[in-house]
């Protein structure tokens, strides 16, 4: 008991996380911090959060030795909230990622922006029809869009994509029509989408489970000598999941070219991460043998780039590795939580100065990379997405009472084929009685 | 090719070799499986004639084997996994219930999972902890899984051939104290279907129902009662789910006397399924309430105990005199 509250205390205290990546200036000096400390003066002096339980000898010992992990693997960020492009600092790790990107187009760059604008607007239609009553639930991606368009940009057609349940940026990415991300939600089915014809598969609602399908996945492609990617999506609460732990050792002893991308947005439903890990989530790669990184989840460009870094390593068969997108959930868990029970409000203020699609518009802007022409037109296509959604939605017919039975099994079942016989003779005498 | 005698654990050793054989997609995955043999060598010399990248050594994680199988199943591959102990597999519970079972009726049909679960289970041999149970009910209340047991040679052989050519999960419990029973295993037999219950002796007092261990104790229950001048019938079921009513209650019609043995636990196992049901079909020809001989409600008793826990002779027989005496 003693132990963990003293190791709770000098994270609180260095600062809320919101701050975190807040006015940094100089490249790569954001990261690694473990709960965000604010102020950052210089490159390379992250403290990856090791300054827990202060006081005892030992954890002097190990602030030292995190410190000096910590300055190797950064927050690699790209795009600061300002939307200056930062300039690699030619550090061989960062300067590689940068490479990734350094030839995008401003052609491209107004293809992430609307992404992640109709990804949002998607989004906001989707909370809105919850509210009204057609859809039963909600899981909202709001903040977390440059994290999903980045890494969901970075996957190539052949690469199989296993997402949670809230990637709905990644989902549009793959080309998953939006509409059919409803309904799960609204309630008429389970997923319904066929994974293989945009090689995303079925959200996975019990939390984790996916990384394991997905490195299962990653051993069948290089078993069939095939240079594809896999990506695994997951959150800050399932690092905790003996699956995903799981997961990480299978891939790392078959060397499967499978990337775990964990979008950390500081928050399981109500738990922080403090509750989940005692170390900066991208360093549990290390003890499986494979690279971890974490990247700011805000920044598209450095998403996209950090992303494909990994796959491309992946397909050349260079094994896993794990991206941790620093992000933040700037809504509640689901429209059935209430994040003022356990969050308070300047959070997610601070956050929303380091939001995702603004600091893109920002450098498109800056850099006249797109007229106010761009963003009107935008603007049409983003309501004419939220009147397609709605009227979508709303037309979702309830599906047949005798779905239930259906697809219970690929090859029949004789106690399926029975209880489907009853139900329907059941069904069938309120008819008679009726016709009487 | 005439008919070989083969122990059981020997038949799906050369169930799994043809399977391995006759489609690229089949994998062997498991706990010691490759170099080994697995702990009761039922894969025996697979992977130096398969090699490595088809009889798959997993690091020890049953939750990690089942669910990189149901990946791996989704790339388009076959596995049969190994759960070593009946005990060990509730890693992977989450899996094979969450996932495994639900993965086709969430995709509306559009992702098969055909993934075998190989489970040696059952006591008897005198085991420690965990390495006895009988968990098959917790998995036949599962929608989305099958669940089968051979009780012999020729069906471990051709029960594993179908199961591995099924798209749906199927769980496969091996009775472990009939490894080394030898039968006749015909390799070019054509069997009926996999989910049949099978009679296995004719007789006109009695049913005794069973599957997987039991079936040849009920088979040395039925000789017993012979000798006092009663006859026994004797099911195998062979599958748990879907369990073929239609025999048993054909048989019930005809002896109009059912007792259910199985080693599990008799609360809501699957003798009770039998029991109801059979109830509700026969109810007027039966002579007697259906009786169940299995487990206690108790954990796996320490070995020295362990006859006390299991149906032997003289508690299926005790079962079938309460019976006649209705």
């Amino acid at each position: 008991m003693t132990d963990s509250t003293a190791a709770r205390k000098p994270r609180r205290s260095a600062g809320s996380k919101a701050a975190g990546t807040t006015g940094t200036k100089a490249a790569g000096t954001t990261g690694g911090k473990a709960a965000g400390t604010t102020g950052t003066k210089a490159a390379g002096t992250t403290t990856t959060g090791g300054k827990a339980g202060a006081g005892a000898k030992r954890t002097t010992r190990t602030t030292r030795t995190a410190a000096k992990k910590g300055s190797e693997t950064e927050l690699v960020q790209l795009l600061t909230p300002e939307g200056e492009r930062v300039e690699p600092t030619g550090k061989a790790p960062y300067a590689e990622y940068a490479g990734y990107v350094a030839g995008i187009t401003p052609d491209e760059l107004r293809g992430l922006y609307r992404d992640m604008v109709l990804t949002r607007r998607f989004d906001a239609e989707a909370t809105a029809l919850q509210r009204q009553g057609e859809l039963g639930l909600w899981a909202s991606l709001l903040g977390q869009e440059a994290a999903q368009i980045g890494s969901g940009r970075a996957t190539r057609e052949d690469d199989y994509v296993f997402p949670t349940y809230r990637e709905h940026g990644v989902a549009w990415c793959r080309g998953v029509d939006p509409t059919n991300l409803l309904g799960m939600f609204r309630g008429v089915n389970h997923g319904g989408w066929d994974p293989n014809s945009n090689n995303f598969h079925l959200y996975t609602i019990v939390i984790g489970s996916q990384a394991l399908h997905a490195t299962g996945y990653a051993m069948g492609v290089a078993k069939d000598g095939a240079d594809s990617g896999v990506i695994a999506y997951f959150g800050d609460g399932a690092s905790s999941q003996g699956d995903v732990n799981e997961a990480f050792n299978f891939a790392a002893v078959y060397n499967a070219p499978v990337v775990f991308f964990c979008q950390n947005n500081q928050w399981a439903i109500s738990e922080s991460n403090e509750k989940q890990t005692r170390v900066p989530l991208y360093q549990r790669a290390q003890g499986f043998g494979f690279p971890g990184v974490r990247v700011d989840g805000n920044d598209v460009l450095a998403s996209l780039a950090v992303t494909r870094w990994a796959l491309d390593r992946a397909r050349r068969g260079e094994g896993p590795a794990l991206i941790e997108a620093y992000t933040y959930r700037m809504g509640a868990h689901t429209t059935s939580d209430d994040p003022s029970r356990y969050r308070h409000d300047d959070e997610r203020a601070a956050w929303e100065a380091k939001d995702p699609i603004l600091r893109l518009r920002r450098h498109l802007e800056s850099a006249h990379h797109a007229d106010e022409g761009f963003f009107a037109e935008l603007e049409t296509e983003s309501e004419a997405l939220g009147k397609r959604v709605r009227e979508v939605v709303r037309a979702m017919p309830d599906p047949d009472r005798l779905a239930l039975f259906e697809h219970v099994y690929a090859d029949g079942h004789a106690l399926v084929d029975e209880e489907r016989v009853q139900f329907a003779a059941y069904q069938a005498s309120f008819a008679e009685s009726e016709g009487v | 090719m005439a008919a070989e005698k083969m122990a059981v654990a020997k038949a799906i050793n050369e169930s799994l070799r043809r399977a391995l054989e006759s489609d690229p997609k089949v994998l062997i995955m498991g706990e010691d499986v490759g170099k080994l043999g697995g702990v009761f060598r039922v894969t025996d010399g697979l992977q130096k004639d398969f090699g490595e990248d088809r009889v798959v050594d997993t690091p020890l994680a049953e939750s990690g084997i089942v669910g990189t199988a149901i990946g791996l199943a989704l790339r388009g591959y076959r596995p049969v996994v190994e759960i070593q102990f009946d005990g060990f597999v509730f890693p992977a519970y989450d899996q094979i219930v969450t996932q495994l079972a639900k993965m086709h009726a969430r995709s509306l049909g559009k992702v098969k999972m055909p993934v075998v679960l190989r489970i040696p289970y059952g006591g008897g041999i005198g085991a420690v902890e965990h390495h006895s149970e009988s968990p098959e009910a917790l998995f036949a209340h599962v929608a989305g899984l099958k669940v089968v047991s051979p009780s012999n040679a020729a069906d471990a052989y051709w029960m594993m051939q179908q199961a591995i050519q099924s798209d749906d999960p199927v769980i496969y419990f091996e009775p472990k104290r009939r490894y080394w029973d030898k039968g006749e295993v015909d390799k070019d037999a054509i069997p009926g279907p996999l989910h049949t219950a099978r009679v296995v002796r004719e007789g006109t007092d009695l049913t005794l129902a069973a599957y997987g261990p039991m079936v040849k104790l009920c088979q040395e229950v039925a000789d017993a009662a012979a000798e006092e001048g009663r006859s026994l019938e004797v099911v195998d079921l062979r599958s748990i789910s879907p369990l073929d009513f239609d025999t048993v209650q054909a048989s019930v019609e005809k002896t109009r006397r059912l007792v259910v043995v199985h080693e599990a636990p008799v609360f809501l196992g699957s003798g009770a399924e039998i029991a109801a049901r059979i109830t509700e079909r026969c109810f007027y020809h039966l002579e007697a309430p259906v009786l169940r001989v299995g487990g206690y409600h108790a954990p796996y008793p320490p070995a020295r105990l362990e006859e006390e826990y299991l149906p032997d002779l003289d508690r299926v027989l005790d079962a079938v005199d309460r019976s006649l005496a209705y």
